[in-house]
């Protein structure tokens, strides 16, 4: 049995090791795909026809709440790969239970989020905001989601003696998708959430959508 | 879950042998994979062809009864799609996989398992999208999928589920062959391959992959959005509900403009192989032709909106986009004018890659010069639409891309399978394939200027048109023969054609120093580099590089393998069968979705809608077990 061909073990001509180069041109690529999200997103602010708008239910101090945790999970990563790094196992192990655990409770947070939102009427072929809103924001969480799975594998390799200290760079290559998916709901987070949308022209009467009685009325419905 | 990553790649037997079926369905190795692509990228070849004459013969006369209006619109869809995205990107995948780690002196791609997941998601895209033949629901909305002719309401049937579905695969398939080939290439070079000493078509194949990793998103999410539109009814691009079916073009050419230099720059990378070789010179001002290159890659993102002067984007946007068109044509022109320095002065020959590639320059220069014509957006308003825009891109993907890529496979095919093709018939094939594709494609200048439109599945009769349909429908049919004598050659070749050692080009680049077909490990010792053109100054160390005062035709020793390593020695990665299990997986989870959108229309029965759920289901579990198995696998055992 040899691992002669292991990448890691063959002098590259850049130095850098080959496994961390494609991980960032990965995450190049991905860059684009959140972009044609957001750009989606951007485009189709304010032009819904319909309700309920984003002023009208979202819930500013909650979201928040839920970025904080995911933005904590990265110190936690961050702690995870100085642990594996100074050969610390179990201080790898707590730090990366730790950071799957924030991830989950912002999963967690999001899934309450869409139900609350669909229970106040917006749905994924209500409008242009529920259409746009959902598929950019659930394809974070999807994103988030292979995080989790990424980070539980590590911790069962882990746990069977797999990762040993010489092996850091498959945390760190770990940690690097998480901080992408961190950093891109900085940007989901300040466009979507917090940059407040114009109101859309209701086309029947040509005057500004008024939306608030009827979020009203399906909330008490 | 570690008990069953353990097992997994345990349950999986690990083929032993490199021969045979099971060799073929486990390689790893890049020449072998460069080689299936090859193939399969050939059979799809075949196929799109058969699309296009049955359109020919359609039109060959006015009031065509060959095809139905649908069955029309269906050959239209898939002829395109086959060829962009199954012949003319696969062909040139076949070229980088075969030769990158060659002539940048590797023993193979950076990742080996994931070039042959590659390969086999191409595949599996390939064969679901023509799978739509078989229950006669080929999409028929054009490869481009204009929105809302895609929407359910206008393409009610499973032939737009088909297609995005398909390409979805496809784009995954590519993205991963590109971020392999970019780390392969930024990451793998011999020691003193410097950035400016690589071979021109390794440059190309850089700029290429990156070309794919970003614009494969941007269509990935336009897909994306188009397939929640028609499996869940959201609004992206529903009118009724303020969406923006412009937005979709937007999206699709945003990716399709680059796209066409994904398909144009691999062969252009070969014809700046290909010219040097038989004119015995290096290739005319290397750092310009590389920039351009690269320049063309970063332009290229600035000029999609020419696809569409006639939507009524305004006359700010189309100026913009007009001045940003012209001014790409420029990097384009100053390779030509390199090539043609190449040229000049050289100790000429003209074997078959050659014509090829001096056909590629020729045609190509037609079809960048009536780009330009259309790039100017009020002259465009009267092409648009027509048939001078088919006879545009088919001078520069068929005259261009498909002329230099069978002058990479002339050049290679030595290379490739250890004998030449036939000159006699290479040049039949040739010249035959330069006659019946300017019959075909040159008078539809003429009869788009006269206004016949795109996409009409037939004509009447007195429109001044039926001479000239008449011809290209001729000149359809020399191709068709053309395609036949090159057939012909393959199976000569492959039985009796000539064992012509090494070199038989008397080459410039470090793949021709191996023996031929090279040896699975490719170096023996990995070479180390001097300069450009390395193989030229390793044979003719006492000359310079324009070859003066040489016997035209010596030969200097190649490699051997006594110098190097023993062959034992050289740990290659083994095969697995863990890709084409992963490959099999993800065409059937995405594939699967095709029975979600089978709702009303699509009378099949709750049973079969179960059964499609469940393709995606097992094929989903399926992937993602064999990708942890990936994870646990070693490299050798």
């Amino acid at each position: 049995m040899s691992v002669a061909s292991h990448p890691a073990e063959h002098p590259t001509a850049t130095g850098l090791d080959s496994r961390k180069l494609l991980m960032w041109a990965f995450l190049g690529s991905d860059c684009l795909f959140f972009g044609s999200l957001i750009a989606t997103y951007m485009i189709y602010r304010g032009r819904s026809l319909e309700c309920p708008l984003p002023g009208n239910i979202y819930d500013i101090p909650y979201t928040s709440v839920s970025a904080f945790v995911l933005l904590m999970s990265s110190l936690t990563m961050v702690l995870a790969l100085a642990a594996i790094q100074r050969g610390d196992h179990k201080g790898l192990r707590i730090w990366l239970v730790a950071t799957g655990l924030l991830g989950t409770v912002f999963l967690g947070g999001q899934f309450y989020e869409f139900t609350s939102f669909v229970h106040e009427g917006l749905t994924l072929d209500k409008n242009l905001f529920g259409s746009t809103f959902f598929v950019l924001t659930g394809f974070h969480g999807a994103h988030v989601t292979v995080g989790v799975l990424i980070l539980l594998s590590l911790f069962l390799v882990s746990l069977r003696g797999g990762l040993p200290q010489a092996d850091s760079l498959t945390v760190e290559l770990a940690g690097l998708y998480w901080h992408f998916v961190d950093i891109v709901w900085i940007v989901i987070f300040a466009l979507v959430y917090l940059v407040p949308a114009p109101i859309p022209v209701d086309p029947t009467t040509n005057q500004l959508l008024v939306c608030v009685g009827e979020a009203a009325a399906a909330v008490a419905h | 879950m570690a008990a069953v990553t353990g097992s997994l790649a345990g349950v999986v037997h690990r083929p032993t042998s490199e021969y045979g079926f099971m060799g073929w369905l486990s390689t790893v190795d890049h020449k072998r994979i460069g080689i299936l692509y090859g193939v399969t990228a050939f059979l799809f070849f075949l196929l799109g062809g058969i699309e296009a004459v049955v359109m020919r013969l359609q039109l060959a006369v006015p009031d065509g009864v060959v095809t139905g209006p649908h069955l029309f619109n269906q050959l239209i869809t898939m002829h395109a799609t086959t060829m962009v995205f199954l012949v003319v990107m696969p062909l040139s995948a076949a070229f980088f996989n075969f030769l990158v780690p060659l002539q940048i002196g590797a023993r193979d791609v950076a990742f080996p398992r994931l070039n042959a997941l590659s390969y086999w998601l191409f595949l599996g895209g390939g064969i679901f999208v023509n799978l739509s033949w078989l229950i006669g629901q080929a999409p028929a909305a054009g490869w481009f999928g204009y929105a809302n002719l895609t929407s359910k309401t206008f393409s009610p049937d499973l032939g737009v589920d088909f297609w995005l579905l398909s390409l979805l695969i496809l784009g995954t398939s590519s993205v991963a062959a590109a971020l392999n080939f970019t780390v392969t290439i930024v990451n793998l070079r011999a020691p003193g391959m410097t950035m400016m000493r690589m071979p021109l078509f390794t440059w190309m194949t850089l700029v290429v992959a990156f070309l794919i990793i970003f614009a494969f998103p941007v269509i990935t999410i336009g897909l994306v959005e188009l397939g929640f539109d028609r499996f869940l009814n959201t609004n992206f691009f529903n009118p009724l509900k303020g969406g923006d079916p412009v937005l979709w073009q937007h999206l699709f050419w945003l990716f399709g403009h680059p796209e066409v230099y994904i398909l144009i720059l691999p062969a252009m990378g070969i014809v700046s192989e290909v010219l040097p070789t038989f004119s015995r010179k290096p290739l005319f001002g290397y750092p310009v032709v590389v920039f351009s290159g690269i320049a063309i890659g970063f332009m290229g993102w600035g000029v999609w909106a020419h696809h569409m002067f006639t939507v009524g984007m305004g006359p700010v946007a189309n100026t913009v986009f007009t001045l940003t068109t012209m001014f790409i044509a420029v990097p384009t022109g100053v390779k030509i004018f390199n090539w043609i320095a190449t040229l000049w002065g050289g100790q000429i020959t003209f074997p078959t890659p050659m014509l090829f590639s001096l056909g590629f320059i020729a045609m190509f220069i037609i079809g960048g010069l009536s780009g330009v014509t259309h790039a100017v957006s009020p002259s465009d308003y009267q092409q648009q639409d027509t048939y001078y825009i088919v006879a545009h891109f088919h001078y520069v993907l068929f005259g261009g891309a498909i002329f230099g890529l069978f002058s990479g496979i002339y050049y290679y095919w030595p290379k490739i399978w250890g004998r030449l093709l036939d000159e006699g018939l290479g040049k039949w094939h040739f010249w035959l394939m330069m006659l019946g594709f300017n019959l075909t494609f040159a008078p539809m200048h003429i009869l788009g200027m006269n206004g016949m439109p795109r996409r009409i599945y037939t004509y009447p009769e007195g429109m001044g048109w039926d001479f000239w349909n008449m011809l290209e429908t001729v000149g359809s049919l020399v191709i068709v023969l053309s395609i036949l004598i090159f057939l012909v050659n393959v199976f000569k070749s492959r039985s009796s054609g000539k064992v012509p050692g090494n070199d038989p080009w008397d080459a410039r680049t470090l793949e021709w120093s191996i023996a031929s077909p090279p040896p699975a490990y490719n170096y023996a010792t990995v070479p180390v580099v001097h300069g450009r053109d390395a193989f030229w100054s390793m044979k003719y160390p006492h000359l310079d590089s324009e070859g003066h005062g040489t016997a035209v035709g010596a030969h200097a020793p190649t490699e051997t393998h006594s110098q190097g390593e023993h062959e034992e020695h050289i740990h290659m990665p083994q095969g697995s069968l863990l890709p084409l299990i992963a490959g099999v997986g993800q065409t059937m989870m995405i594939g699967g979705m095709t029975v979600v959108s089978a709702g009303a229309p699509f009378e099949i029965g709750g049973a079969v809608l179960h059964v499609g759920s469940l393709v995606s289901v097992l094929g989903g579990l399926l992937m993602l077990g064999a990708l942890f198995a990936w994870c646990s696998e070693p490299i050798n055992e």
